[in-house]
């Protein structure tokens, strides 16, 4: 009886006192610098990388996650996350894509079948495990892609906070300001993930959203 | 013999009287036949994320390449996200969407209140 007592009780102090860690999970679709932004994020705050990058789409497929990833702002606000980086949301994908990058037949297919498992994967994570969202579009492009569109739709409807980044800004044609006027009503952040450029402007932003 | 490409409306009451899950089935049966979808109410964020998932599944290397989809924004996307929905008192609902095979649907013009969509007979990549 006394085991049992206990047990509840450290069962309560646990519930009142655990802080439920945020789960942040970084979305955008295929090549917009999703894993390049989270390595920077992650080497600044901890020192270490959370996977690799590459010209060829759908290199990240499957979610991975880095806990404990204490983000600093220059506000001296300072927060604890789980960073999530996912594949890149589509609706489409084939095979045949990846053979212009060189791959061979198999290993086109392989990574086809993986990437579609990785994109609902990272469906999935956003309808049950995350609790804010970095979405990173490349400020090269058109912001008006229907998975933009639809994927901030998604977010909204869940009521999860975001923050949009337009990233690549190193690139000559970046044009940030116009992710700017599509997503008017949320917080867009111009950065380099691969150069590190306006980074700190990031984490104040991240610091002050997410905590 | 006529060839072609089917192009399958439906209605905004056909679509409310179908589970979501249903309305996903709907969809990606036909369009996996390679027919052409227009909703005449779109889906939920919800059901265009289930949509995205279930569609992952049911791609095939050398078959089913996924699909391609448009909403035209419409009104409400001009109007800002969820503080405008909350103060406004609606919920989100979705606009006439086309939905296509990948590869065989493409979208030449989005506009506001106009869409114009291209269909080829074959895939085209």
């Amino acid at each position: 009886m006394f085991t049992r007592a206990r047990k509840r009780l450290s069962r309560f102090f646990q519930s009142v006192f655990r802080r439920k860690r945020s789960r942040i999970g970084i979305y955008g679709p295929p090549n917009a610098g999703k894993t390049t932004l989270a390595n920077r994020i992650v080497r600044d705050c901890s020192g270490d990388a959370i996977g690799p990058v590459s010209e060829i789409p759908h290199e990240t497929r499957r979610a991975r996650r880095r806990e404990d990833v204490v983000i600093t702002g220059a506000n001296g606000n300072t927060l604890t996350l789980d960073i999530v980086d996912t594949p890149g949301v589509t609706t489409k994908i084939d095979y045949h894509d990846f053979l212009e990058y060189g791959l061979e037949q198999d290993e086109a297919i392989t990574r086809a079948r993986e990437a579609t498992e990785g994109v609902a994967e990272a469906m999935h994570w956003l309808r049950e495990d995350i609790n804010g969202v970095i979405y990173v579009m490349d400020s090269t492009l058109d912001p008006f892609l229907q998975v933009n569109i639809m994927m901030v739709g998604i977010i909204e409807s869940r009521d999860l906070p975001v923050l949009i980044v337009a990233n690549k800004t190193d690139l000559p044609d970046a044009a940030p300001s116009r992710i700017k006027s599509a997503f008017p009503q949320h917080p867009v952040i111009s950065v380099s993930g691969l150069e590190g450029t306006n980074m700190e402007e990031l984490y104040d932003l991240m610091t002050e959203h997410f905590g | 013999m006529i060839q072609g490409i089917q192009i399958e409306l439906i209605s905004a009451d056909r679509l409310a009287n179908l589970t979501s899950m249903e309305k996903i089935r709907t969809i990606l049966d036909s369009v996996m036949l390679g027919n052409i979808v227009v909703l005449e109410q779109g889906l939920t964020p919800d059901e265009q994320s289930l949509l995205v998932e279930r569609t992952m599944m049911e791609i095939r290397p050398g078959g089913f390449s996924g699909i391609e989809m448009e909403t035209y924004p419409g009104k409400e996307a001009e109007k800002g996200g969820i503080f405008a929905r909350l103060f406004q008192g609606k919920k989100p609902k979705g606009r006439m969407t086309v939905i296509g095979p990948a590869g065989q649907l493409k979208m030449l013009k989005i506009e506001r209140d106009r869409l114009v969509a291209w269909a080829s007979l074959s895939s085209v990549r």
